[in-house]
């Protein structure tokens, strides 16, 4: 489904990916862990075309994402849900809006969004906070929105990129708790980390980076650094 | 899923373009001062070029060329000379005025002068002689007017008879020449200083009303990051900003043209004393719809075509 080939990512003159190869297959929840700068989230923009490889290509699904055009890159963005560590979210817009613009931007009826977007928020246990802006809601509220976002046009993939470095431990675990769900729904998941305890718990794929390279591979792997 | 309709999406476009106006209080709120202030500047720019204008024409207006006739010169050869001007290119019109008009005239000017009146009554005839007043096309033209009214002189009058019924052209007398010669250098350079700062102010106020645009759209670039990692194609993320900025462009065109309203009611009596015709309050009265079209219109353009280049600079794949 997704495939790294040969990937390698030079910001002047280092290399922040060196020649990183692997696959995902659907329906897998790949966490992918390392130190600051080993490389996680140059991997995750270079799925969603936000950064492109010095060498090397990325495919989505056998398509090569870097040389498609931008109507067919706006169609494969709309299959990846993203939620990041500082949310992303619309400022200006209600916890309700931001869910719906993801779902106008993908071209969905007035119909589907009325009935999607509150069920999708009751989904992470917000349905009563949907006419709130997220400057009033919480670290743990807001993240749950941009999952909510992620999900709500049922994308073939989720990354999530460090979705709970700015969390409490319970907002933590409930966030591990509802990407582990979309999981067992079917969605693919790629996830990074750094926090020991949600790999532990997890028990799923682990890849571990440094300094660029992918160091190990593991099918049901723990924190090891 | 069923797709939506392009009515929707530019539904949705309006909707958000006006939410965003509404919600970014602060930004909107100073994006119009500044676009007010620069739609102001233009408005000002428009004024003082038709006033500029309007008063070089009624100072050319008073510019002419009179021919003053001998007492006994025959009507019959007047008429002859006035149609021969008149068919020169160079002349607009001609008026005639009879000696009696004249006296007429003369004997009004000097109603509360007794000494003058009761001098005139003692010579028993008329003094004066009939006048033919030229005005040229442009002012430039002058000079070639008088040339050929010298000519005719130096011919001896305008048909073959021994003496000229021109008693004196008034052009000649270096005081008129002069005014008119200054009177045409001041149009020129006029004309020509108005255009440089009216070409300058345009510029500063495009300018700022780029920057202003620039700036309210510069908060939004995370936004318009998210927007593009969502799947939003980029027409569909830079429609809303257009739809933004064009309001703070109405907005401001309205604020400008009621700012206008008192103002140039205030100066309006005193451009009439001082720049004698116009009175820029009837003016701007009777010219409100091209006002309105000018004003609201560049406020509206600055504001999509400022966005327009604001938000393609955000926009990245």
């Amino acid at each position: 489904m997704i495939y790294y080939d040969k990937v390698t990512k030079i910001y002047k003159g280092e290399a922040a990916l060196e020649d990183v190869s692997f696959s995902v297959e659907p329906g897998e929840f790949l966490s992918i862990v390392g130190h600051s700068g080993a490389g996680k989230t140059t991997l995750m923009k270079m799925l969603l075309a936000e950064e492109r490889p010095t060498s090397g290509s990325v495919f989505f699904q056998s398509e090569n994402i870097h040389e498609m055009p931008p109507r067919q890159l706006f169609a494969v963005r709309r299959k990846i849900g993203t939620v990041f560590q500082d949310f992303r979210l619309l400022p200006d817009k209600t916890a309700y809006e931001n869910i719906a613009f993801a779902m106008e931007a993908a071209g969905r009826s007035e119909e589907e969004i009325a009935s999607d977007v509150p069920h999708v928020l009751e989904l992470v246990d917000l349905g009563d906070k949907m006419r709130h802006f997220p400057h009033q809601l919480s670290g743990g509220e807001q993240q749950r929105v941009a999952i909510a976002r992620a999900i709500v046009n049922q994308p073939d993939v989720i990354v999530a990129d460090e979705p709970t470095g700015n969390l409490d431990p319970v907002n933590t675990f409930e966030v591990v708790q509802i990407l582990k769900k979309i999981n067992d729904l079917g969605t693919t998941v790629m996830l990074t980390t750094h926090n020991k305890g949600v790999i532990d718990s997890l028990k799923k794929r682990v890849i571990t980076m440094d300094r660029g390279k992918v160091i190990r591979d593991d099918k049901e792997g723990k924190y090891v650094l | 899923m069923r797709s939506s309709s392009f009515w929707t999406n530019t539904k949705r476009v309006f909707r958000s373009g006006f939410l965003s106006f509404w919600r970014n209080g602060f930004v909107t709120l100073s994006s119009i001062l500044m676009m007010t202030l620069t739609l102001f500047v233009l408005g000002l720019v428009v004024f003082t070029g038709i006033i500029l204008n309007e008063t070089l024409q009624s100072l050319q207006d008073k510019a002419d060329i009179s021919i003053y006739f001998t007492t006994d010169a025959p009507v019959d050869q007047i008429m002859s000379l006035q149609q021969q001007i008149n068919t020169l290119p160079e002349v607009a019109t001609t008026t005639y005025t009879s000696a009696t008009d004249e006296l007429a005239a003369f004997e009004e000017r000097h109603q509360n002068d007794q000494l003058t009146l009761q001098a005139l009554s003692e010579l028993g005839s008329n003094p004066l002689g009939a006048v033919l007043t030229i005005k040229a096309k442009d002012i430039s033209e002058y000079g070639a007017i008088a040339q050929y009214l010298q000519q005719q002189e130096a011919l001896g009058g305008t048909n073959s008879s021994s003496s000229s019924i021109i008693d004196k052209v008034n052009y000649f007398d270096t005081a008129h020449q002069e005014a008119i010669t200054t009177l045409q250098n001041v149009t020129d350079s006029a004309e020509k200083l108005g255009l440089v700062i009216i070409v300058i102010l345009a510029l500063v106020t495009i300018a700022i009303s780029f920057n202003t645009v620039r700036l309210a759209i510069y908060t939004s670039r995370d936004e318009i990051s998210v927007m593009q990692l969502v799947g939003a194609p980029r027409s569909y993320i830079r429609a809303p900003f257009l739809v933004e900025a064009m309001l703070y462009g109405l907005v401001s065109g309205i604020v400008t043209l009621i700012l206008y309203y008192p103002l140039t009611y205030w100066l309006g009596q005193a451009t009439e004393n001082f720049f004698g015709g116009i009175n820029v309050f009837s003016y701007y009265i009777s010219h409100f719809g091209l006002f309105f079209l000018l004003i609201i219109g560049a406020g509206v353009l600055l504001g999509a075509v400022a966005s327009y280049l604001a938000t393609r600079r955000y926009l990245k794949l």
